[in-house]
Order: structure tokens, then C-alpha cells, then sequence
């Protein structure tokens, strides 16, 4: 901590020093000013008179999506049950590709440092960087609309999560066990089933329904896109702008969503 | 020593040592390796695949993927440039206002500070923004603010405020008391207890957590613009419907280096905090 001796000779502490201090005001300064700059940019492209009537036209919308219209709910039993496939299957298609790339980016597992492991790295970093919507958006266009095209989103989307946070339980197993096992004369295989696989296998599964649950949630809005699940109705709801029709699906999206998030809870917390 | 004896012992092998299983007990393990068998037959079986469809589609999948060889920048660059550009701000803005809202928040939602009946409001916030996809919500956001990026900001502020909040407050919960109780006890007022006793422990945690939700938000982002609340996602959206697969290939290549030069500042910063 800066001393800084006054002109009377009082000794006064600081916690910064003097150039510290500035140099806080100054990084403070930069940080509002560019949030102002941002600020003004959308400013320019907002039509503010939509936007002081906000108030009433959500009063207007919540009138008209009150009460939910709860005969609904009958169309939307399978709907609904797709979405959850898109997002099991998808979880599963994930699962299985994950799993040997992260063996494969993982520093202490890959056969090569300098050639597998940046394209496994690859991989992973490509598929989280692309947003779940954006892979069913082209693989609606390849595919065709359909659930098949939102099984593929879900997983290509799921393969670098999963693998990200499983190469990084692999990199921090103890080294000590899978040496214990080496020095029985295992084989490479015997080494990965009996060494690392054991150390790994619960950080997997809760890693898998994690990311289980993030994906019913994902799966709700790929139908906006085409690509099967509820997200189609809600599309269609709104389109007709039925909003008692959109309540009840957001609510049948809550309930699942709760339902979801507690299994996840449940399973993470039996298994760790 | 005998062929007899390196023959295959039956006795010896049902005794040699096995791995514990991942769920010990024998009917609960055989209950769900069932049940995922027989969801896996009908959940497999309610996909109808059209494969003729599929296969009319893969020369459109072999065009996308030759335009990445190379991506075409230079189209429609004003586009693009006015796209991420939109994206860059919404992000900004709505990390510093979801932040700054959801101070408040984690406060409220955290047991061992608020009162029970903040503590279920706050709770009941957190537990709203964080059920819904982004998406969802850009849709009402939109409905009632008109289009552009101003819905799809308050749109991630809001998923901010879930976020953070609801990390934040686990972390309040999680302190050390004995600190907070030791500024307590020199007679601190509620908002020097939290100046004191707490901020210095969750701060650098907090920090952390900012950075990362930038990241997540600007990925959001990317795909509001579906729904017309603004961002990078409208572009790239109508280059795919014109089939202009180069301008989309760029937009998802400039998208993936923004996320990678994010991810490694986030974790550079997170780093220097803790």
C-alpha cells in the first residue's frame, strides 16, 4: 500500500498509488463511455415511439394471451414429446462423437500432440461457437424441416460442450492410477478401460445430463426454424397471433423445463 | 507347469475382481438399462427420416460446404459489417445493464441476507429468465418494442440477470460467515456489511462469471436476429434463404473468431482475477 506524506508532514495511506488511481478513473471512463457509444448505435436504430408504447402493448398482449387456452394442450402432447427425443437423441448422437474427440484433444491421451490434437480442439471449438438455432438453420436447408434436421443441431452443437468438459476431467485425472495399471503390463486399451475410464465416468454422466437439460430447453425453439418439436407450434401461434394459444404452450415450456431441471438435479446430485 | 493348468478356469474367472458399477443397486441398474432400451426403440421409431429428401439434400450440404473454400467477404461486406457491429454493441450494452441489474437481484435471492419474502421474488425472477430460451423471450421483448437490436438487448439483459443472479446468489450463500459476522460485530450497517464483509469475497468469482456471460451473450446474439431482434442473425439468415452460401460461410467464420478471441480474453481476465 502507497504512502503518500502530505505537506504538513501527515503520513496519509492509499490503497493505490496515485498513477494507480488514475489509471482505475481512466479504465472506468473508457468502459462507460463505450457502453454509451454502444448505447447510441442501437438508439439509432430504434423507432422510440414503439418503444414508449411498450407498456401498452404489453398490457394489450397479456390481455390477449389471458386466460391460456387449455383445450390446447391436446395438440401438443406429441409436439412435446418430440421435443424431448430431439433433445435425448441428440444428447445420445453427442455422446458418441464427443467422447473419442475429447480422448483425443485430451493432452495425457492423444496419440499426437502436434497433429490430433489441435484438429480434436478444432472440432470442439467450431461446435460450441455455432449457436444450436444456427446448425438447424442449415441443416433445415440440407435435411429438410423435420425433427431429423433438429437431432442433427442438437448433437453437432452438444459435441464440443461435452467434449470440451470431458477433455478437461481426462487432463486432470491422477496420473498415478493409470501408471499402477501401466505397470501391470497393461495394453493401451486395457490402460483407458481400467485407468482413465474409471476416474472419469461420473464427471461424464453428469456432464451428459447437464447438458441434457440444457437441451430440452434448446430443442423448445428449433421448430421456429423448421426443425420439429414445439417450437413449430409456438411459430404457427404466433404467426396467427393466437397468443392464448403461445401462454399455453410457454407454460407446457415451464413445466417440462421445472420437470427437467429437477431429474438433472437429481441424477448429478445421486451420482456425485 | 501343464496345458491343464493355463487352461481357462472357470471358478477363478467368476472370482477375479470387477469394477464396481456406476449404480450399485441391482434392480435399480437393470430398471434403467431397460428403460433406456425401450426409449430408445420407440423414441428412435417416432423419427420419420425422408431420405429422398435427405439425399436431394446433400449436394445442397456439399455446395455449403465448398463455399467455405473460400468464404466471400466482399459481396455483400456492408451487410456483415453493419450485422457484427450490431451484435458488438447489443452484447455490450447488455452485459453492463444485465450486470448492474443483477446485483440487485443476486442480493435479494441470496437466503442468509434477504428477508423471505425478497428472497422468493427474487427467486421466482431468476427462475422465470433462466427457463425460457432466449429466443422466447426476443419474441415477446419484440412484440412489444417494435424490431431492431433495442429488443434484443433488453432480451439478453434479462437472460443476464438469470444468469448472474442466480450464480451470484449461490455464491453469497456459500461465504465464509465468521467474516461477514466479524464486520457485523464492529457495529457495520447492512450496506457496510456488504461493502466489507461480502463484496471482497465473491468479487473476484463475479468477475469471472461477466466475462463469461459476454462470451455467452454475444453467441446469443447471433441468432436473435432470427426473430428480428437485430444482430449478425438476420444476415446470416437471409444469405441462407438467397442460398449465398459464401457471405454465410464468412458470417460464421468471423462469428467463430469473435467467439474464440472472447473465449481466450474471458480466460485471461479470470485468470488474473483469481
Amino acid at each position: 500500500m502507497p504512502v503518500i506524506t502530505k505537506a504538513n508532514g501527515a503520513r496519509l495511506w492509499m490503497r493505490r498509488s496515485t498513477a494507480g488511481d488514475l489509471a482505475t478513473w481512466f479504465g472506468w471512463l473508457l468502459g462507460v463511455a463505450l457502453t454509451v457509444v454502444c448505447f447510441q448505435f442501437i438508439s439509432e436504430q430504434t423507432i422510440w415511439a414503439f418503444v414508449w408504447d411498450a407498456p401498452r402493448q404489453a398490457g394489450d398482449l397479456l390481455d390477449r394471451s389471458v386466460p391460456p387456452r387449455w383445450d390446447y394442450a391436446n395438440e401438443l402432447w406429441k409436439p412435446m414429446w418430440d421435443t424431448i427425443n430431439i433433445a435425448t437423441l441428440g444428447t445420445l448422437l453427442a455422446v458418441l462423437i464427443a467422447a473419442p474427440t475429447a480422448f483425443l484433444a485430451a493432452h495425457n491421451t492423444t496419440p499426437s500432440r502436434v497433429l490430433v490434437r489441435p484438429i480434436a480442439l478444432f472440432v470442439i471449438v467450431a461446435s460450441r461457437s455455432v449457436n444450436s438455432l444456427i446448425w438447424a438453420l442449415i441443416l433445415v436447408i440440407i435435411f429438410g424441416p423435420g425433427m431429423f434436421a433438429g437431432i442433427l443441431a442438437i448433437g453437432l452443437r452438444s459435441i464440443g460442450f461435452i467434449g470440451k468438459l470431458l477433455y478437461e476431467a481426462i487432463e486432470e485425472i491422477d496420473p498415478t492410477q493409470v501408471e499402477a495399471v501401466r505397470a501391470t503390463g497393461a495394453s493401451g486399451a486395457q490402460v483407458l478401460v481400467w485407468g482413465i475410464v474409471p476416474q472419469i465416468a461420473p464427471a461424464f454422466a453428469g456432464i451428459t445430463v447437464f447438458r441434457w437439460d440444457i437441451n430440452i430447453r434448446e430443442a423448445t425453439v428449433l421448430g421456429l426454424v423448421g426443425a420439429g418439436g414445439i417450437g413449430v407450434q409456438l411459430e404457427a401461434s404466433i404467426g396467427r397471433l393466437e397468443w392464448e394459444q403461445v401462454s399455453m404452450i410457454l407454460l407446457l415450456i415451464l413445466a417440462t423445463v421445472i420437470v427437467s431441471e429437477w431429474v438433472s438435479a437429481r441424477v448429478r446430485h445421486a451420482i456425485i | 507347469m501343464t496345458t491343464a493348468a493355463l487352461s481357462f478356469d472357470a471358478r477363478a474367472a467368476a472370482r477375479a475382481w470387477r469394477p464396481p458399477p456406476l449404480i450399485e443397486s441391482v434392480w435399480l441398474r437393470y430398471t434403467v438399462y431397460l428403460g433406456a432400451l425401450l426409449y430408445l426403440v420407440v423414441g428412435l421409431g417416432s423419427v420419420e427420416v425422408n431420405w429422398v429428401r435427405a439425399a436431394e439434400g446433400l449436394e445442397r450440404g456439399a455446395r455449403f460446404l465448398a463455399a467455405f473454400f473460400p468464404p466471400d467477404f466482399v459481396t455483400h461486406w456492408f451487410d456483415i459489417q453493419e450485422g457484427i457491429l450490431e451484435s458488438l454493441t447489443m452484447t455490450v450494452v447488455s452485459t453492463v445493464f444485465g450486470v448492474i441489474l443483477s446485483v440487485p437481484f443476486a442480493l435479494g435471492a441470496a437466503r442468509n441476507i434477504a428477508p423471505l419474502p425478497i428472497y422468493l421474488f427474487c427467486r421466482s425472477v431468476i427462475a422465470i429468465s433462466r427457463t425460457f430460451q432466449e429466443v422466447i423471450i426476443a419474441i415477446l421483448f419484440v412484440a412489444m418494442f417494435g424490431f431492431g437490436p433495442l429488443a434484443g438487448m433488453i432480451t439478453l439483459a434479462f437472460a443476464t440477470i438469470g444468469f448472474l443472479g442466480k450464480l451470484l446468489a449461490e455464491d453469497i450463500e456459500d461465504i465464509d460467515p465468521s467474516q461477514a459476522e466479524a464486520v457485523r460485530a464492529t457495529g457495520a450497517s447492512w450496506f457496510q456489511l456488504l461493502a466489507w464483509g461480502i463484496q471482497p469475497q465473491v468479487l473476484p468469482r463475479f468477475i469471472g462469471l461477466t466475462a463469461y456471460r459476454f462470451d455467452i451473450n454475444f453467441r446469443e446474439s447471433a441468432v436473435l436476429g432470427l426473430v428480428g431482434a437485430g444482430g449478425i442473425g438476420d444476415t446470416l439468415n437471409s444469405s441462407l434463404d438467397r442460398y449465398e452460401f459464401g457471405t454465410s460461410a464468412a458470417i460464421l467464420l468471423i462469428i467463430i473468431a469473435i467467439v474464440l478471441a472472447c473465449e481466450y480474453a474471458s480466460g485471461w481476465i479470470r485468470r488474473a482475477v483469481q
